[in-house]
């Protein structure tokens, strides 16, 4: 740091209080949250948002395992169990993991975690949220309306595709994609911005948290990756409603284009959802190992190299349909190279724990868990990667198996885990000890006999997405454990529920650092208030609690009469200048009404995107218009900005 | 529905519970060469994950149970520069051997697919399997016209002879898989490609759609028929004769039935005026052991209920409910039968 | 109750509220957002390539498009990077009548480039529903036509901000920004332009 430190200040705390609870304040009431744009409140809203989204998911999942559990079982008709399945994965895909693991661990964490007052960009943020909502219910309205999606959550052409989907219920599938996609995307730049510009000063690259390694490596991974799902979706789109013939073979189309738009797409989408789980481990790891995480440099350099290669390996999805061998082979060995970042992480991980001293509390636990279940998933991937095994494992059982295994293992029990290691932040209090052990061991138990037993169905010749099976097929027996094991999971996740509804009336206090652990969200109040951090900090080690000087310096000279906050750069984070954040507002509500309507407009009516567009504009001139709510910036000073640097 | 047959007794439990491992429809009981290498390569695997596999968990064990504390207050933080230096070397030994496996498992998949994918054979059968939703159309091409055999779902093949499959689809995209003859491959619309197979034991080998493509992805089965060279030759002779005119005046009925009724609109029997190809031909139904893509036993029972109401039994099929006069629909499946 | 305490403190109040390129973080968000749309018209470049390998001759029925209008906007194009230049350098003095006249000079082109597209529109021989080829070339050039019209309505918006007296601080710093996606959109012009234009000729 160039910047001269002044010694021994004397700061007055109570006034800065008041004034930035009332700077920082977000509006109340019924409008008021539709007005919220702090980085906290949009953070939960995510979390939960996509918790019940997650809820509504594993209902469906429920429904195909009663609908499994005996050869030629009754309960769901193939269309009925068409929508369940496709619906289920949609969820799970993108209304839950995407929005639980990224945007809404990223989005409350970011800006805590960087020492900072909110995030950039907070009402591209709000928005973003909204938008998800929207596209969330528009796949489930779908569904209760009895014509929900139905070709699965990739919806292959031809499938899919105008003539042998009529209809509206693949326009659905392919808007909410869209819906979630803009949400994800708009996230995205603005956990990157936050990364890269607005944390502590001191907190360089080399001593940035790796949590934030791996927001800032998701948001470019979504960056690149997302383009294409909206690019193949929109085609699939225009296909049903204004005839193009993106996939029709007898005109030149092509359907394998949507498979490789699709797994361009796809299979980075994996890795968005896996690295988060990841680095709630590496967060926990050190923290109740009480040492510093052994391995920081390779393991963020395997956070970027698998971000890196998860680029490479999509067509290791279409072994099956008969590629060149040369092709096969490249993916093949792509795919197995992308274990070695993964395995390098475990090793650093388990040398964490050898040499550390542990305490395995509830969130451990389920860090176990992950390392347990993961490894049968990671393992199992290493068949997969291989032609020959995929040409007969792909699309049966073994592969819904496998990828249970692994989004499971490596998003869900990181995430229980993550949960049971922030809620005290958020809620301010603790979750029972007790309940949460019982909510492990039921959903680690359950988990296992439910989806262990499907290689053994893949094995013996189950294709996935059947509605039923005959009972000459000798599947029933396993079929029936599998569903057995899922009733056990149900237990654990209601088990959970009823944790957290009485944690949070009832549960003990948990003050700011109920772990003793070492990234700044821990240095402030649980649950934080509107402005974060009273005293901006200073940062002078990877795990900022932790390596604190006995007299580490805060940052003084932003402005609390107007949501100002400190820009520093990439690099070395060297305060640069100050900017004010945009406060409360309604616009960008207002702007994803009018941005979901012309959405949903375009399903029904090839003008409608046209039309739509006009409400789209209006809105957006009310969000960005300036208004001249704060006192003009000190002109003296603009001059000197960095224009020619 | 079918209830789960009742358990008298120990040892009928140990065999309901062994029968979910075994059959004929199973990747790991391969009955001819390309199974087997791909069988061969999944053990090897399988024996080098499982070893990591307990090496890991072992690893975490005793890594979770050297230095765990009881203790309820969260630790201060400690140094430990000596074990970080430890742990570089083990770390890094652990990367290597994890890169030296992973090229040995490239390798040994790379000389396997070659294996599977690259045969040769101065003489093979050539068949042609066009997916449709929800059967398959199987094909014997040949250069004349009247020396092609046409059926559905059930491909007859000679034991220990190359076989090759052609591949395309009528409609969207299928995935045509016998587990315990090779595996799957991909019917695309558009797309023609081609892979062996081959049988080395006499038996019926059952297979199915894999790849989701709609309502009866379900019901979509086929059948292997590997059988020695002359029963095939037999087979392959009768199956070239265009349906014989039936002599019973009960069958001759039941022609006419075909004839005036909805069937002609969709299937062909050869030697008729039915010729449309929208459904399978059914020039030789009556050798064919299942009807409706391996949905039920081809009896006159499950012939009638198929053709008087084909959508309770696969919902969504393409075929129209037939509401026949009782004689009429007698007749029409003693016809049926005749076509040997 | 003011507590009091003494810790040493970096002072930052003499920093600026306002930064001028690679430092601001408007700066930083738009140019994640050429990335996206960026990564849009690169994954429809490699479809038109793929869809290519698909049919014997490029355009497999069609005529190729004719190249009149479409190399009179590309020139159109590139002279217009001479206003956004010019606006980009007079941003950061905060003089408001040559911001005027850049965002000005900035949207007439904009205007004519959009004229001129409506004629490109009406010269591809060929429509989105005729076969792939017609499907690809129409959604590169439509995507590529809603990139003109956002980016003259962000050049209109801003011009009408300048007549107020908030065209100053961060605004200004949105002039600059806004040159930087018309650059953007120049080049992927100029892109889109050899596909649809040169590649139906010899490929």
């Amino acid at each position: 740091m160039n910047m001269a430190l002044s010694e021994q200040i004397v700061i007055p705390q109570g006034n800065a209080e008041l004034r930035l609870a009332r700077t920082w304040a977000q509006p109340r009431g019924f409008w008021g949250w539709f007005m919220n744009v702090h980085h906290t409140a949009i953070g939960v809203r995510f979390m939960v948002t996509s918790f019940i989204f997650f809820l509504l998911g594993g209902v469906l999942a429920a429904m195909m395992r009663l609908q499994l559990s005996r050869p030629e079982n009754g309960v769901l008709g193939p269309d009925l169990y068409n929508q369940v399945f496709t619906v289920h994965g949609s969820t799970m895909i993108f209304l839950f993991a995407v929005p639980m693991m990224f945007q809404g661990f990223g989005v409350y964490l970011v800006p805590l975690i960087c020492g900072t007052r909110n995030i950039a960009f907070p009402r591209l943020n709000a928005f973003s949220y909204y938008l998800y909502v929207v596209g969330g219910l528009l796949l489930w309205v779908g569904l209760l309306l009895k014509t929900g999606a139905d070709a699965g959550w990739f919806s292959y052409v031809p499938l899919s595709g105008p003539e042998f989907t009529p209809g509206k219920r693949s326009d659905f599938w392919a808007q909410m994609i869209t819906f979630t996609e803009v949400s994800a995307l708009g996230v995205a730049i603005c956990i990157a911005t936050t990364i890269l510009r607005q944390r502590a000063p001191g907190m360089t690259l080399n001593r940035m948290p790796i949590i934030l390694w791996e927001k800032l490596v998701i948001s470019m991974a979504v960056i690149f990756a997302m383009p294409a799902v909206m690019v193949v979706s929109s085609m699939l789109l225009m296909d049903r409603t204004i005839n193009t013939q993106f996939f029709n073979p007898s005109v030149g189309g092509d359907v394998l284009l949507y498979q490789h738009l699709f797994w361009f797409f796809g299979h980075p989408e994996v890795y968005i959802i896996f690295l988060p789980g990841t680095a709630i481990v590496s967060t926990l790891v050190p923290v109740f190992t009480r040492r510093h995480i052994f391995g920081y440099i390779p393991i963020v350099t395997s956070v970027v190299a698998t971000a890196f290669l998860g680029f490479g390996v999509w067509v290791h999805h279409m072994f099956a349909t008969g590629l060149p061998q040369m092709s096969e082979s490249f993916f093949t060995a792509a795919s197995l190279m992308i274990v070695v970042p993964t395995a390098v992480q475990f090793y650093c991980w388990l040398a964490t724990i050898w040499h550390g001293r542990l305490q395995l509390k509830l969130p451990m636990l389920w860090v176990f868990g992950f390392f347990f279940v993961f490894l049968i998933g990671g393992l199992s991937g290493v068949m997969l990667a291989s032609v020959p095994v995929d040409w007969q494992v792909h699309d049966t059982f073994f592969v819904v198996a496998h990828f249970h295994y692994v989004l499971i293992g490596g998003a869900l029990f990181p995430m229980f885990g993550g949960l049971y290691f922030w809620i005290p932040k958020i809620t301010g209090r603790m979750m029972n000890d007790f309940l949460g052990k019982l909510h492990f061991w039921l959903f680690f138990i359950g988990f296992n006999v439910t989806f262990f037993t499907m290689h053994f169905l893949g094995l013996r010749g189950m294709p996935r997405r059947v509605y039923t099976y005959t009972p000459e097929m000798h599947w029933g027996g396993l079929n029936m454990l599998a569903s057995g094991g899922a009733l056990i999971m149900v237990a654990g996740v209601i088990v959970f529920l009823v944790n957290f509804f009485q944690s949070r009336a009832t549960g003990r206090l948990a003050g700011p650092n109920p772990w003793a652990a070492g990234s700044l969200e821990w240095a402030v109040p649980s649950p934080p208030p509107h402005y974060n951090f009273l005293e901006l900090p200073t940062v002078n080690g990877r795990e900022a609690v932790w390596d604190a000087l006995p007299n580490q310096p805060i940052v003084t000279g932003v402005r609390d009469d107007i949501p100002e906050v400190l820009v520093t750069n990439s690099l070395d984070s060297e305060p640069q200048h100050k900017d004010e954040l945009p406060g409360p507002s309604i616009w960008p509500f207002l702007t994803s009404i009018a941005v979901s309507i012309a959405f949903i407009w375009s399903i029904f009516s090839s003008w409608g995107i046209a039309y739509g567009a006009i409400p789209v504009v209006i809105t957006l001139i009310g969000w960005l218009w300036p208004r001249g709510h704060s006192p003009a910036p000190r002109l003296e000073t603009r001059m000197e900005g960095t224009w020619t640097r | 529905m079918n209830p789960i047959p009742p358990i008298s007794g120990l040892g009928s439990a140990v065999a309901l519970f062994l029968a979910q491992f075994t059959g004929e429809h199973n990747s790991l009981h391969p009955a001819g060469p390309q199974a087997s290498d791909i069988e061969w390569l999944y053990w090897v695997i399988f024996w080098i994950i499982f070893v990591a596999f307990i090496l890991m968990i072992t690893g975490f064990a005793r890594a979770a149970a050297r230095n765990r504390t009881q203790a309820a207050e969260m630790l201060p933080i400690m140094s430990d520069p000596e074990g970080d230096r430890r742990a570089t070397w083990a770390v890094s030994s652990a990367v290597a051997i994890t890169v030296l496996t992973l090229f040995a498992v490239l390798f040994m998949s790379v000389i396997t697919g070659k294996k599977v994918e690259g045969r040769t054979s101065t003489n093979p059968i050539t068949i042609q399997i066009t997916g449709h939703q929800w059967w398959w159309e199987v094909q014997y091409p040949s250069p004349q016209a009247d020396q092609t055999i046409t059926t559905a779902n059930e491909i007859h093949i000679p034991v220990g002879r190359p076989v090759v499959i052609l591949t395309s689809s009528a409609d969207v995209i299928h995935s045509f898989w016998a587990p315990s003859v090779n595996g799957k491959r991909d019917l695309l619309p558009g797309y023609s490609s081609a892979f062996w197979i081959q049988i080395d034991k006499p038996g019926t080998y059952p297979g199915r759609c894999a790849e989701f493509c709609g309502l009866q992805h379900a019901h979509m089965g086929f059948s292997i028929i590997a059988e020695d060279d002359n029963t095939f030759k037999q087979w392959e002779q009768q199956q070239l004769k265009p349906a014989a005119d039936p002599a019973d005046p009960e069958a001759a009925h039941g022609k006419q039935v075909f004839a005036t009724h909805a069937c002609i609109m969709c299937h062909t029997i050869r030697g008729t005026d039915a010729g449309s190809r929208m459904g399978p031909d059914l020039t030789h139904l009556g050798s064919r052991q299942m009807i409706a893509a391996e949905t039920l036993p081809n009896t006159r029972g499950a012939l009638a209920g198929w053709i008087i109401d084909p959508q309770r039994i696969k919902p969504g099929n393409h075929m129209a409910p037939n509401l026949l006069e009782p004689d009429d629909l007698q007749a029409l499946i003693t016809y049926l039968q005749t076509l040997q | 109750m003011d507590s009091v305490r003494q810790r040493p403190v970096l002072d930052v109040s003499d920093l600026p509220s306002v930064a001028f390129g690679r430092s601001n973080t408007t700066w930083l968000a738009n140019v994640f957002y050429m990335m996206i749309e960026g990564t849009m018209f690169a994954l429809l470049f490699a479809s038109y390539f793929y869809l290519r390998t698909r049919t014997s001759s490029w355009p497999p029925i069609q005529a190729p498009p004719n190249v009149g209008y479409g190399i009179a906007n590309g020139i159109v194009f590139l002279l217009s990077l001479i206003p956004a230049r010019y606006a980009q350098k007079v941003a950061p003095t905060g003089n408001r009548g040559k911001i005027q006249l850049a965002l000005a000079g900035l949207a007439v082109f904009a205007i004519v480039n959009m004229v001129l597209r409506g004629f490109e529109l009406a010269n591809l021989n060929c429509r989105w529903y005729e076969n792939a080829y017609g499907s690809i070339v129409w959604s590169l050039i439509g995507l590529h036509t809603g990139h003109l019209i956002t980016e003259f309505l962000e050049t209109a918006t801003l011009l009408g901000v300048s007549f107020t007296p908030k065209m100053e601080g961060t605004r200004l710093a949105d002039v600059a920004i806004n040159s930087d996606y018309w650059y953007f959109v120049v080049v992927s012009a100029v892109l889109v332009d050899f596909l649809i234009y040169g590649t139906t000729r010899f490929l």
